[in-house]
């Protein structure tokens, strides 16, 4: 009886394993008290979106980013980002020239709607993305913000 | 401790729509105080929002989000005078839970 359980417990994990491998199951993205530090490293659009979880992303029209064209302190720039592609699972802001990319990361369950607002620090004038990931692909829309005073350095 | 956050939840049609500013320095670790020292980064890692034991919205953020953090979300499934409950966790393993009672409105 013990054996069969610890048979099935190992199959079972490797399952796991398997998904893990195949990107079904995205650690950083399912369990919600883990911190993605490699993702919050990166330095680059393409590296955040690699650290994700993603081969690369898609342009798309169906994201909608809220921001102002031009923001006086960089400190305090409000983004929202709206989602229009079904099954949208997470959204994330990234900032391509912060000395890190990726700003949050938000996942979004069902029930709940495809959109977030927060407000960012930007160094400089910047593309901000908003990446979302919807059924499993990446997609991202762009918008440039001018910063007039960065709000990063000291 | 770290002061408490204010949590607006309100019923919007049959959304409930979720306001929050959390009181957080969210230093970047990037500054130097006026004697050149590095100030360390002390920033929120986690946020999880959760209505009727359910997560209803869970966030990872980097240091790039602005001090005092805001955040704004809808949901739905909730009704007035249920629940919302808003925890965040920093890298300093300080953590802060707060919530709030869903208001009626438009």
């Amino acid at each position: 009886m013990d054996a069969r359980r610890r048979e099935v417990l190992k199959t079972g994990g490797g399952v796991l394993a398997l998904a893990a491998a195949a990107g079904i199951i995205r650690p950083g993205v399912t369990l919600a008290q883990e911190w993605n530090k490699a993702a919050f490293e990166t330095r680059s659009v393409a590296e955040t979106v690699k650290a994700l979880g993603g081969g690369g992303s898609t342009p798309s029209g169906a994201i909608e980013i809220t921001a102002p064209d031009i923001a006086e302190n960089g400190a305090v720039v409000p983004v929202a980002v709206e989602s229009k592609l079904p099954r949208t699972q997470a959204i994330a802001i990234l900032i391509e020239k912060n000395p890190n990319t990726l700003s949050a990361e938000f996942e979004i369950p069902a029930g709940t709607d495809p959109f977030v607002s927060t407000r960012v620090k930007m160094a400089e004038t910047s593309n901000v993305y908003a990446l979302v990931i919807a059924d499993g692909k990446y997609f991202h829309a762009l918008k440039e913000i001018k910063v007039t005073i960065g709000g990063c350095g000291g | 401790m770290a002061d408490p956050m204010r949590i607006r939840a309100s019923m919007t049609g049959d959304k409930v729509e979720v306001k929050v500013l959390m009181a957080h320095e969210m230093e970047t670790g990037l500054r130097r105080d006026a004697s050149g020292n590095a100030i360390p980064a002390h920033f929120i890692r986690n946020v999880t929002v959760t209505h009727g034991g359910k997560t209803v919205l869970s966030a990872q953020w980097g240091t790039s989000v602005s001090r005092n953090p805001f955040l704004h979300f809808r949901f739905k499934g909730g009704k007035a005078g249920e629940k919302v409950m808003i925890t965040w966790l920093d890298n300093k393993g300080e953590k802060r839970t707060d919530e709030a009672v869903i208001v009626g409105g438009g």
